[in-house]
């Protein structure tokens, strides 16, 4: 049987041990928001400004007019340059990322019937993303000047026989803020969730205050929800705080409905609190305690939920470990909320997953609050 | 004087390695950071599932799409028979990318008349679905450029496009991974053996114990952060040792400018420990304290996505992150062979913010005692 009185004097307990003590406010009012912001402005996958040098050997018309496509760029600030050697140097050191190279000869080249003038494109390949870009940005570049030359030329009659028209469907211009936000949220939720909880049994057991809840005739059940229903509230106070951040400050647009966002987050949650409870009831220890939360619930949720690392691209034994997540299922779900909508066929599964997996993690942790001392 | 000292750091290692539990969080971290996240971290596309609508009956087609299966981004298609099962493929993250070929495909390209064939990318995903279409693009204008008749090919002058990356020829993402690993791992070690030790005894309460033996402030501080700097030192050296040898990741540089380097950094990591620990009354506040340190300067280190994809004001921002400067060191002297003058430009910022987090844990310290 469950006294209300009783879990009402727990949650009430609760209650004023969160607003006695700021730690728990700040878990719950300020990291949330500041890791955010912080995430909303420092974690982007949309290169702009990439520091890159153009070494024009010998200038001549045809290799000005390759040049501009990078230095007319938005993604590149170009420094021009002459030397080569002097540019690759720059690699080394950091100060550039990429060196596009136009021999002295490139013009000639390029008038000489048979002969091939060409393009010499070098990336610092320590940083592997920029990388890329750089290298992909490169070739249509290269590509589009070379389709230019030839229709200048007279040699084909205009573009190309087939063309790919794109259409990025949610997010047309193809903002990666607008999918990673959404993706922050649900780490940030993972953390304060885990963490919020992870210290509180831990808590009691250090400072003995536990034997005076175990003297008392509180069952596990009521001890349970007195520590589930407080937290719970809080956790869901500091995600509309992060829902209001993306919506006003960083513009993620909300096409679903409010209801389905709650709902999704409410489950997810239960599971973050159960997983908190479940690592400082079997811990009794702060120190431990926090850290499990942070390499069980934090650091696999930003390293595997696919919110920034493609989940496909990873090795199929790591893929398999993400399905236990909760993280990655809450993390699919958000996206498809805030930019699809409400797509049911998509959001079934994953509150699906993540209400097995937050029954699993309650029942543990009722399991593990042992009314025992040497247990 | 040395010898109270040395009986500090032994106490201190005592603490750590005498409980089981404790002992695990000295070993967990490194092996799941070096079994799962070194092959987690990837932002290449691959293994992506493509759907296709094809509205045309021709011999074009089909060799398209024949050809559109060879491409390493997509290793799965799926064929939708109307516009609303390709829809439904990508609202239902069946699919990444979708492409719809018109009827007349074939028909058009028959007669050397442009066509043009629609791409649909999720943009829960767009970033990815760019990149796989950046594949599927090149591809398709392949395809196009080759139905154009020699004939009329003739007289396109002759060009080539050749790139090259140095460091990581491949652009393996194990080879800026574990760089960055070595990092990541001493600063956690680091942070949580300096922020939590001090906090921990004072709720203990044999803080006080401490500050009544003859040790001075000063002593205390270096029998805290000595064990720290060891063990961050050890962790670094089995990333080290463990990436190169068993991963194969190179490290071209010089392994004396590396723990050269890392010293700095490592010390600079201390001085914002030990600063942590002296500002909070319990564990619980100094967890939370070093873990609103080390999200932020892992974030703006440059390791989640690059420093240059930043905001410029943020880029300034990151100036202040020891983290930042130790990525350049760390990339630098395993992968470019940094030079000397190099390694130092990115090493005295370290040496400046030790300093001031230095002294300011210090003042801190003995403000706090007196």
């Amino acid at each position: 049987m469950i006294s209300f009185r009783r879990v009402r004097a727990l949650i009430v307990k609760e209650v004023k041990q969160i607003t006695r003590d700021p730690s728990s406010l700040l878990i719950a009012g300020v990291l949330p928001l500041v890791l955010l912001f912080i995430f909303g402005y420092a974690v982007s996958l949309d290169s702009e400004h990439v520091p890159i040098g153009v070494v024009i050997e010998q200038p001549s018309a045809e290799a000005n007019d390759f040049a501009s496509a990078f230095s007319g760029s938005p993604y590149f600030d170009v420094s021009l340059g002459t030397d080569a050697r002097a540019m690759e140097r720059q690699l080394v050191t950091g100060g550039l990322r990429g060196v596009v190279t136009l021999r002295a000869d490139f013009a000639q080249r390029l008038d000489q019937p048979g002969a091939i003038a060409p393009v010499q494109v070098i990336t610092d390949g320590s940083s592997p993303q920029v990388a890329s870009f750089v290298e992909n940005y490169a070739r249509g570049a290269w590509a589009s000047w070379q389709l230019q030359r030839r229709y200048e030329s007279g040699a084909t009659s205009g573009g190309p026989l087939i063309t790919v028209e794109p259409r990025i469907w949610f997010n047309p211009a193809g903002v990666s803020r607008y999918f990673l936000v959404p993706g922050a949220i649900s780490i940030i939720m993972t953390l304060v969730g885990a963490l919020l909880t992870a210290l509180v049994i831990a808590r009691e057991w250090e400072r003995g205050t536990m034997e005076a809840l175990l003297a008392s005739p509180v069952t596990r059940i009521e001890m349970l929800l007195g520590k589930v229903i407080p937290y719970y509230a809080l956790g869901l106070l500091s995600f509309i705080g992060c829902v209001a951040v993306a919506i006003f400050l960083f513009h993620v647009p909300l096409r679903g409905s409010f209801g389905a966002l709650l709902l999704l987050t409410s489950i997810f949650l239960l599971g973050a609190l159960g997983l908190g409870l479940t690592i400082s009831a079997a811990t009794r220890n702060q120190f431990l305690a926090s850290q499990a939360a942070l390499n069980a619930a934090f650091l696999p949720a930003f390293m595997l939920s696919g919110f920034l690392f493609e989940i496909r691209s990873m090795p199929g034994w790591i893929q398999a470990i993400t399905h236990v997540l909760p993280a990655r299922y809450f993390v699919g779900g958000l996206q498809t909320i805030f930019l699809a909508g409400d797509v049911w066929p998509v959001l079934w599964p994953k509150l699906g997953a993540l209400a097995l997996m937050a029954t699993l993690l309650l029942a543990l942790t009722a399991k593990n609050l042992v009314r025992r001392l040497d247990a | 004087m040395n010898a109270r000292i040395i009986a500090l750091v032994r106490k201190e290692f005592l603490a750590l390695v005498r409980d089981k539990r404790s002992r695990m969080i000295l070993i967990m971290p490194p092996l799941m950071q070096l079994v799962i996240f070194a092959f987690a971290i990837t932002l290449e596309v691959k293994n992506n599932t493509l759907t296709i609508f094809n509205e045309d009956n021709g011999a074009h087609s089909a060799e398209l799409i024949n050809r559109l299966t060879h491409i390493g981004a997509f290793s799965e298609l799926r064929y939708a028979f109307d516009g609303a099962a390709m829809q439904a493929d990508i609202d239902g993250q069946s699919s990444l990318v979708a492409l719809h070929i018109p009827s007349d495909f074939s028909a058009r390209l028959e007669r050397h008349e442009p066509v043009a064939v629609q791409a649909i990318v999720d943009g829960r995903r767009s970033n990815s679905g760019q990149i796989a279409l950046g594949y599927l693009n090149q591809i398709i204008v392949a395809y196009g450029a080759e139905l154009v008749p020699a004939s009329v090919r003739r007289g396109a002058a002759g060009s080539e496009i050749v790139v090259r990356h140095w460091f990581n020829p491949n652009l393996r993402y194990l080879w800026f991974t574990i760089p960055a690993l070595t990092m990541i791992l001493t600063t956690l070690i680091t942070m949580i053996v300096t922020a939590l030790s001090v906090a921990r005894e004072r709720e203990l309460g044999t803080f006080d114990q401490l500050l009544v033996s003859p040790l001075s402030p000063g002593q205390i501080l270096l029998g805290k952060a000595i064990p720290a700097y060891l063990v961050a030192i050890a962790e670094g050296s089995v990333i080290v040792i463990v990436g190169t040898l068993i991963y194969g990741v190179p490290f071209r540089g010089s392994l004396l400018l590396f723990y050269l380097s890392l010293s700095s950094y490592l010390i600079s990591l201390v001085g914002i420990g030990l600063f942590i620990s002296s500002l909070c009354k319990t564990q619980q506040q100094a967890i939370l304290g070093v873990f609103s340190f080390l999200l932020p300067a892992i974030l703006l280190s440059g390791y989640a996505t690059p420093v240059d994809n930043m905001p410029r004001w943020l880029q300034f921002a990151t100036l202040t992150n020891p983290m930042r400067h130790f990525f350049v060191v760390a990339k630098g002297e395993f992968l470019k062979a940094l030079e000397p003058a190099a390694v130092w430009a990115s090493t005295w910022p370290m040496l400046l913010i030790a300093a001031f987090t230095l002294t300011a844990a210090y003042w801190l310290f003995r403000h706090k005692l007196d």
